[in-house]
């Protein structure tokens, strides 16, 4: 299963021929002249950044108002392909708000056995805070971010899960946005999936899980950590997609059984907040006293039903890497049902067994931290050199708790434009699952894309890149 | 609407109009630099101009000599000067990009084009570029996005903040600029109908794109009178200090009707209107021109504290 050794799934082909789904694409491929091509290509880079989609990266200086590199090249999806997906991810994102309504809860799974006490109660993601709460609707993560894999015609893996507040979905939009403007011939020739829907799938979401005191319209808003967040350009997207106020925690105050936002007509009542800062800046009366970005006493409305959190504190704890292993687990448990979609093989360096393996067979292994993210901390074994795995050798045998271990998969590729022409290159998906009162996701997501040939590291703080996804229309 | 979004986009029309008060005095500056001194050499405002900026002895002590290079430099390049050119479009974007989700992408584009021109324009070696050329774009610009405003915005609070915000600044730097040369404007006997005299005041105008303004609303010659009635009294020229404040007047009471709640800020900013309407040109040179300019200035840096207080800072009224 090696990327060495495996041969590597090119979504574009079917041995030597193109599969269907991508056949006009070949053509237009064909057809396009290099002067053509590099002159679209900026015209692209030109509109991303006139709307202004930047990315900073923390700690790395340079340019903080940087382009993820976007790769004109579609990935598609077959409608059947797609319903898999989608089956899967539904799922997935069920079982995921089931368990987190237990282990605040009745804690079920935990007395059957089937995870162990101290992977939830001892994990740093386990918020004390939520212990005894049930947000409206049972829901704790009303955005579940799946990022999936593939390494075949017919073969997903679920890398992890992201339920806290997974980012990029306005990249979605905007590729999509670009390319119907950059080649409207391509969407005429081609029946793809609108993704458009999301704006208003995730405003009927965040709307449906306001809380019983509310007994008007729900009024709703996105809290950002601020301009200077690496994100900022996607919430305050959102924000005005759904046209609903994009605050920060100074503009908002807890007086009485609410909160309330500071607005030029004086106080205004709030019912959902959809946060996009971290469980520990909420509220620093609950959390960090430190913290400037947060709303003192915002925990306490919480918990007396005053206003809805998305994602609920405390979220976090389902997208851990060492729960992870756990989620078919969930599935089976919750819903009485096989898993659609498979987790990749995974070794826990905490167990003995696992450690000792992974330390035997680093040099064809992913590391990552359990509480990584963002393609940092990790190691790529068979991209690494001897001492590199030495010293990372060394950290694990100091905490071995803190990392798991999987096999280096033969991510598929996708054609991507290079200098030459077009090469397959590596890619992932990241799909977000909408929970409230329903279930709903929009058919697509973000490609994320590894621009360095060979490299397997798609994130976009390391140099990745994203593209269009299309599914196709039945 | 948010007050702090209120307020950025205060801030952002603020910043706006103030760039091109600078771009203005640097154009002023240049443009005095080139008359013959009558004692000799040519003339040198520039310590005036940079004290209508209050930013004379940060000048100073960063380069010590006026000399006109070190001048334009600071008051259009240089980031430590709060004021210049640089600044106040870098604040003005900034203030933008927080809220763009206030602004339609017309402005915002007009904002982000501008910010990405003056990037290229640092770039540029600075011998290449004419003091004329970076005063004519920076007003260019702020035109654009004006005009962009004004074409494209709803006229919601978000406007009404917009043209709060323009309107204080101008009545501010309207007053500051008839302040750098309130001399000239004084009459005394023995510059009356010199050349240089007729000079001075004509570049006053020119500083305020006002000299057809000035003969399309005045015959005969040039006066001190006139002149200061057309920059502090005239309701028909756009940048006087009374229309300035009839507009914070009228966005004022915009929002008042909009929000169904009149504020003491609407009540300030008309009792300033009403003082400034019935004043007459005689009765500021009997005042004194700069006392009364700076007793203006004083007074409409008030209003914009009240309107802060009872709309920006998010404290119920």
């Amino acid at each position: 299963m090696s990327a060495t050794q495996a041969k590597i799934f090119n979504e574009m082909m079917n041995g030597p021929d193109v599969r269907a789904a991508y056949a006009n694409l070949e053509t237009w491929y064909r057809s396009m002249p290099p002067e053509l091509r590099n002159l679209k290509q900026s015209e692209a880079e030109a509109l991303f950044r006139r709307v202004g989609i930047t990315f900073a990266v923390y700690g790395e200086g340079g340019d903080p108002e940087r382009l993820i590199p976007f790769d004109m090249f579609p990935r598609v999806m077959t409608a059947e392909e797609w319903r898999k997906l989608d089956k899967g991810i539904r799922q997935r994102a069920a079982a995921l708000n089931a368990f987190l309504c237990d282990v605040y809860g009745r804690r079920e799974i935990i007395r059957a056995g089937k995870i162990p006490e101290h992977l939830v109660t001892n994990n740093e993601a386990y918020e004390k805070a939520a212990i005894g709460f049930r947000p409206p609707g049972g829901v704790f993560s009303h955005i579940v971010g799946v990022d999936l894999v593939r390494t075949g015609p017919d073969e997903f893996y679920v890398l992890e899960d992201n339920c806290r507040t997974p980012s990029g979905v306005s990249y979605m939009l905007q590729n999509r946005e670009i390319m119907m403007r950059m080649y409207p011939q391509l969407f005429m020739e081609n029946r793809i999936a609108p993704v458009d829907g999301y704006a208003s799938a995730l405003k009927r979401t965040l709307a449906s899980v306001a809380p019983k005191k509310c007994v008007s319209e729900p009024k709703i808003v996105i809290l950002t950590p601020g301009q200077f967040n690496s994100a900022y350009y996607e919430h305050s997207f959102l924000a005005d997609l759904m046209g609903v106020e994009l605050v920060e925690g100074q503009d908002l105050f807890v007086e009485g059984d609410f909160v309330w936002m500071k607005t030029t007509e004086g106080p205004k009542k709030v019912d959902v907040i959809y946060r996009r800062i971290d469980d520990s800046f909420l509220d620093p009366l609950c959390f960090r006293p430190d913290s400037m970005l947060g709303v003192p006493g915002l925990m306490n409305v919480y918990r007396s039903g005053g206003v809805t959190i998305c994602s609920a504190p405390g979220a976090g704890v389902a997208d851990d890497k060492a729960i992870y292993t756990y989620v078919p687990e969930m599935i089976r448990f919750y819903l009485g049902e096989e898993p659609v979609l498979e987790n990749v093989p995974t070794w826990q360096c905490a167990k003995e067994d696992d450690c000792k393996y992974v330390l035997e067979n680093l040099d064809e292994l992913v590391v990552k931290e359990v509480h990584g993210s963002g393609g940092y901390g990790m190691l790529v074994g068979p991209k690494a050199d001897k001492s590199t795995i030495e010293a990372f050798a060394h950290k694990i045998r100091q905490n071995p708790d803190n990392y798991i271990a999987q096999p280096t998969l033969a991510l598929s590729a996708v054609p991507t434009f290079v200098e030459e022409g077009i090469a397959p290159r590596h890619v992932d998906l990241r799909p977000y699952c909408l929970v409230g009162e329903k279930i709903e996701l929009v058919p697509g997501g973000l490609t994320r894309v590894a621009l360095t040939e060979g490299s397997l590291v798609v994130n976009s703080s390391q140099g990745g890149g994203v593209k269009d996804t299309w599914v196709l229309a039945e | 609407m948010l007050s702090r979004t209120a307020d950025h986009l205060y801030w952002m029309a603020r910043y706006l109009e103030r760039a091109e008060t600078t771009s203005r005095l640097l154009e002023v500056g240049a443009r005095t630099a080139l008359l013959p001194d009558p004692s000799g050499g040519y003339r040198n405002d520039w310590e005036a101009v940079l004290q209508a900026k209050g930013t004379l002895e940060e000048f100073k002590e960063k380069y010590g000599d006026t000399n006109q290079r070190n001048i334009e430099t600071w008051l259009f390049f240089d980031s430590d000067n709060p004021a210049s050119v640089l600044s106040c479009i870098n604040a003005a974007r900034e203030n933008a990009r927080v809220v763009r989700t206030a602004l339609t992408s017309t402005v915002w584009d007009a904002i982000n084009s501008a910010y990405q021109e003056l990037k290229q324009l640092q770039r540029v070696e600075r011998s290449k570029l004419m003091v004329t050329d970076l005063t004519e774009w920076t007003q260019r610009f702020c035109h654009l996005v004006r005009g962009c405003i004004s074409a494209t915005q709803l006229r919601n609070d978000g406007y009404a903040f917009m043209g709060i915000g323009t309107s204080i600044e101008r009545a501010d730097n309207t007053a500051r600029l008839i302040d750098v040369k309130y001399y000239v404007l004084l009459p005394s006997l023995s510059y009356v109908g010199s050349g240089l005299d007729q000079s001075q005041w004509a570049l006053l105008l020119q500083s305020m794109t006002a000299q057809r303004a000035f003969n399309w609303s005045y015959s005969g010659e040039i006066t001190a009178q006139k002149i200061a009635h057309l920059l502090i009294l005239n309701r028909k020229f756009p940048r006087s200090l009374l229309s300035s404040v009839q507009w914070t007047c009228d966005h004022l009471d915009d929002i008042a009707q909009n929000y169904a709640n009149g504020t003491r800020a609407q009540q300030d900013a008309h009792q300033l209107f009403d003082d400034l309407s019935r004043a007459t040109v005689d009765d500021i040179f009997d005042e004194g021109l700069h006392e009364f300019l700076q007793r203006f200035v004083a007074r409409n840096a008030g209003l914009a504290n009240t309107v802060q207080d009872v709309y920006l800072r998010g404290i119920p009224a």
